[in-house]
């Protein structure tokens, strides 16, 4: 078998290690080192060529394989979907066919014409045998496409712009002159987070229930950074498994220094403290507005959500919503009801409270017990964002339209107005869609049709491409003179 | 790409002298006429003074800001530190106000002017010395910012020319409820509000302290102080970067460049309270992983924590592996006793799933891999209580920081139960502690009573000095005092030696 690897990815220069948390989507890295592991570059190659060997197994994809121009659709091969997800001809095939390059290049480049946005932007590289490349840079979409197709990393992560070229930082008389200068302001939701009060899956599981958790999450913060911080451009992407990753793409909000991202944070997180911590919610009132507007979102899916659907205190697990409610007397009266019918639903109990309350159990004002009462409906639903992923500025975080190693789905954008829509276990995986592809019937009228629109995936890219449109008209407004000129000739295409 | 319009002096008034003469030319505003009291630093001084006074000078505020960073290490409120401040600020660092009758006003003023600048040039080197000198001259700004007379302060903020947009009366009515729930004020008192740009104010948005709408952040007036402070932080922060650029061009002979070096020196970072120097504790053989179990006895609560965690979950969490092997690698364990310690303790995990994903940040922590500056400063320092303290607070299933802040008081009392803590009067204190924040008294008060014979035996012999027993700041410190204490009579003579303990 020839190696399809290209020479430029055999002196891998840095091959790490992936040192992500298991479970956690994203890797902790703010300070990861650069170091060559030459050592470690050596059996990590070996293994890249075991994984070549062993395509051998995979009988149904045939060994015609067009190389580097897939700008001809002429490689047909069937890929059945038995196929590993991260295979690398499977991976070849959704560089060559599906990944939208040009979309995803206008996306960060903020212009049609190349510039620094783009150039100086660090890609890490996941390879097949987890070893990790970072601090890749491309100047224009093409080169991108061409050493995805060439390498096919299962995973691509995206980092920040810095003020010299990533590639090139090595060779700098100074260190400092090589530092992240904007990145996209991001967020990341995970399933992880709510595992102590999730109860229909766990660990890497999800379902339509619990994926509830993630829906209300991203109806809280979208309305918060658009109506608050007035952002304009916040995209939404499924992390391919159990969770989900904004990206605000405002040039205000990629201009933003660390401390600036530690204030958005700041201003979003609400539950502190760890499992021992006690109360996770310490508000003072009158609520903030935005903890208000929160909370008229989150009340209903409480009622659902918890109460109905993930049931959190029922048989014997009453007791954390017993440590919540305040007044002595009542969780004693409550305690005594509760023990005496085992088999009360959570919904019931939760009305209890206020049954209860009624027939003279409180010692407390009914202000009080209503506030205690919000506080629990917050713990139990309000976003639990992982804060690490964006109060630095050269954080890595994976990027949208890649597919996901384990479950095959494309990490696809989420349109937060239709977020109620949208189910994760109906995002597309690349298996299916390279089968929809060959099993595309229409007619290639005059203009030519692009592969991912004879899929499942033309509603996505589709989004994305006006989602980038919209970032470009605005860049374009406010990038003043200089830009003016450049687009009086013709747009350059890729 | 990044506009310094705020650091560029107005060019009427820079020094307008002809570059050849500049040496021997005479600025033309050489003394400056200060009408606040407050400054901005904004120009810096021209005027000679004596190399006597450059040095007294610098180091008399340095004085001061090595106070402040000592009140801000002990937790103090604003309060008590403006008050255990006053007489130091007095005797090093005079600034009286202009109704005030002291006659050299301007004297005193010039002395701030002048000292700041010359600690500026001291201080702007690295990273690490800029980020505490703006941390700390802030301190002093707000210090001096809130004591002031309002009508010189009025005046002093209305000079410095801010660009704050009044609410108007219309959008005030509108949004007044929500104003003032985002403020957190229940009174219809009528003040009048700013409207901003969000990022000026940073902090207040952080703490959801403003209503934001639409990247406004509505303050209130009396929010002015964080406004006016987060403007001075971020000029002087602009301004150091400037300086440490132009640095390297300070073309000077000896005379200043010995006093400069010597004034960073002496402003010893805080992360020093950890020195090597703990992981050599007489008469502690080299500790192996298997001797953990039995050491944690003397771990401080934080330390013990994690590990009955870690023994309970035969797992921990990112941020607590990272915490605990930095502590288990200040106490001299070594890299491959501590890389067997987690395999062993991971009991539930296969082998390669350990070695892919955990064995390398264990690696990273003691500098065995890693970037350049990693690898030659060995990895990272092991975790002082002021950084444990001033991280964020520990999520769900985490269970690192430090527990007397992030346990709640029945838990806290639980856990303190569990590891032998029984003692009413004690577990009173701690409750007491914790409720003003102040976590290490409370860890310290834990540590005087669980040592409290082998303390008593120390100082009625003599053998240890007060340093030895100064407040633990360091979880290292703790337990290098503890297993000493608790090992008296082993021959070990029990003498702390060596090591600084600095707070």
């Amino acid at each position: 078998m020839p190696h399809s690897v290209t020479p430029e990815a055999i002196p891998a220069v840095e091959q790490l290690i992936a040192k992500s948390e298991p479970g956690t989507q994203d890797m902790a890295m703010d300070d990861a080192p650069s170091a060559e592991v030459e050592d470690k570059a050596k059996v990590n190659l070996e293994d890249l060529f075991d994984d070549e060997d062993s395509d051998e197994e995979f009988a149904s994809s045939a060994p015609v394989k067009s190389e580097e121009d897939a700008s001809q659709p002429a490689a047909t091969f069937k890929i059945s979907d038995k196929s590993q997800y991260s295979d690398p001809d499977v991976m070849r095939a959704f560089y060559q066919r599906l990944f939208p390059f040009r979309f995803f290049f206008q996306w960060l480049n903020h212009s049609a014409v190349p510039s620094n946005d783009f150039a100086h932007r660090e890609f890490a590289f996941t390879l097949s045998n987890d070893a990790l490349q970072r601090y890749q840079s491309f100047p224009t979409a093409d080169l991108l496409r061409k050493r995805c197709i060439a390498d096919t990393p299962p995973r691509i992560d995206i980092g920040p712009v810095y003020s010299t070229n990533p590639r090139d930082r090595k060779t700098l008389r100074k260190a400092s002159a090589f530092r992240p200068i904007s990145r996209e302001l991001v967020f990341d939701i995970d399933m992880d987070a709510y595992d102590d009060i999730r109860t229909c899956c766990t660990g890497a599981n999800i379902c339509q229930k619990c994926w509830a958790f993630i829906t209300m999450s991203i109806k809280v913060v979208d309305v918060a950074l658009r109506d608050d911080f007035g952002f304009k451009h916040v995209m939404w992407v499924y992390s391919g498994r159990r969770g989900a990753h904004a990206w605000v793409c405002d040039k205000r909000a990629r201009e933003m220094d660390d401390s600036k991202r530690r204030a958005v944070y700041g201003y979003l997180e609400l539950l502190k403290g760890g499992d021992q911590g006690g109360k996770k919610v310490n508000v003072w009132r009158p609520l903030h507005p935005h903890l208000e507007r929160s909370l008229s979102i989150l009340k209903e899916h409480f009622q659902t959500t918890i109460l109905a659907e993930q049931d959190p205190w029922a048989e014997q697990n009453s007791a954390h919503l017993l440590n919540l409610i305040p007044d002595t007397k009542l969780r004693e009266a409550l305690q005594k009801k509760w023990d005496s019918s085992p088999g009360r639903p959570s919904a019931s109990k939760w009305a209890d409270i206020d049954s209860v309350a009624k027939s003279g159990a409180l010692s407390k004002s009914s202000k009080e017990l209503l506030e205690a009462k919000q506080d629990i409906v917050l713990e139990y639903t309000y976003p639990r964002l992982d804060a690490d992923v964006g109060k630095k500025l050269n954080h890595l975080l994976k990027s949208p339209f890649v597919v996901h190693p384990a479950t095959g789905r494309i990490c696809v954008p989420i349109d937060p107005r239709r977020v109620e829509e949208f189910d994760p276990l109906s995002v597309p995986k690349v298996t299916e869609l390279l089968v929809e592809i060959d099993e595309w019937s229409g007619e290639d009228s005059e203009k030519k049709i692009q592969d991912w629109e004879k899929t499942s995936l033309k509603p996505y890219i589709e989004y994305f491409r006006v989602f980038v449109a919209g970032l470009l008209k605005e860049e374009k407004e406010k990038g003043g003179i200089k830009r003016e000129r450049d687009e009086n000739g013709d747009v350059m295409e890729f | 790409m990044i506009r310094h319009d705020y650091s560029r002096v107005e060019p009427k008034r820079r020094a307008n002298i002809d570059p050849k003469k500049r040496q021997f030319a005479k600025a033309e505003y050489a003394q400056q006429d200060y009408k606040h009291r407050l400054n901005f630093y904004t120009l810096p001084p021209t005027a000679e003074i004596t190399l006597e006074e450059f040095e007294t000078w610098a180091i008399n505020r340095l004085k001061v800001l090595s106070e402040l960073e000592a009140c801000s290490f002990r937790n103090r409120s604003p309060e008590e530190t403006a008050e255990y401040m006053t007489s130091i600020l007095n005797k090093y660092l005079p600034l009286r106000a202009n109704t005030s009758r002291g006659t050299n006003l301007q004297e005193e003023r010039k002395r701030d002017h002048y000292s700041h600048f010359i600690l500026r040039l001291a201080f702007s080197s690295t990273e690490e010395l800029r980020r505490r000198f703006s941390h700390l001259e802030t301190i002093l700004f707000r210090l001096r910012f809130r004591e002031d007379d309002p009508r010189e302060r009025q005046g002093f903020v209305r000079s410095l020319d801010l660009e704050w947009e009044e609410v108007g009366d219309d959008e005030k009515r509108e949004l007044r409820d929500q104003m003032l729930a985002a403020i957190g004020s229940k009174r219809e008192e009528e003040q009048d509000w700013f409207k901003v740009d969000w990022e000026r104010v940073p902090e207040l948005v952080s703490q959801r302290k403003v209503l934001l709408k639409r990247g406004m952040a509505y303050v209130p007036a009396k929010e002015q102080t964080s406004l006016v402070v987060a403007e001075f932080t971020k000029r002087l922060d602009e301004q150091l970067e400037l300086t440490a650029r132009a640095l390297p061009r300070l073309d000077e002979d000896d005379r200043l460049a010995p006093i400069l070096a010597h004034l960073s020196q002496s402003f010893t970072a805080p992360e020093a309270a950890y020195s090597s120097s703990d992981a050599n504790i007489d008469g502690l053989s080299a500790i192996n992983s298997g001797a953990i179990d039995t050491l944690s006895q003397n771990f401080p609560l934080c330390m013990q924590n994690l590990h009955m965690t870690l023994r309970a979950n035969s797992h921990l969490k990112h941020y607590g592996r990272l915490q605990y092997t930095l502590f288990l690698k200040g106490i001299g364990l070594s890299l491959e006793e501590c890389i067997i310690f987690w395999r062993r303790s991971f009991k539930l995990m296969t082998d390669d799933k350990f070695h892919k994903e955990y064995k390398y940040n264990i690696r990273h922590a003691y500098g065995d891999v890693g970037g350049d500056s990693n690898r030659r400063g060995r990895g990272y320092t092991p975790y002082s209580c002021q950084k444990i303290l001033t991280e964020p607070l520990p999520g769900p299933g985490q269970a690192h920081g430090c527990p007397y802040r992030a346990f709640n008081v029945e838990n806290l009392t639980g856990l303190l139960q569990r590891v032998g803590i029984q003692d009413r009067e004690v577990l009173q204190g701690v409750k007491e502690d914790v409720k003003k924040q102040r976590y290490h008294v409370a860890c310290n008060r834990v540590f005087e009573f669980a040592h409290k014979k082998e303390i008593k035996k120390v100082k009625d012999e003599g053998t240890w000095s007060a340093t030895d027993l100064d407040t633990i700041v360091h979880p290292n410190t703790y337990f290098k005092r503890s297993w000493l204490l608790k090992h008296l009579g082993d021959g070990n003579a029990g003498v702390v030696s060596g090591d600084k303990m600095e707070e």
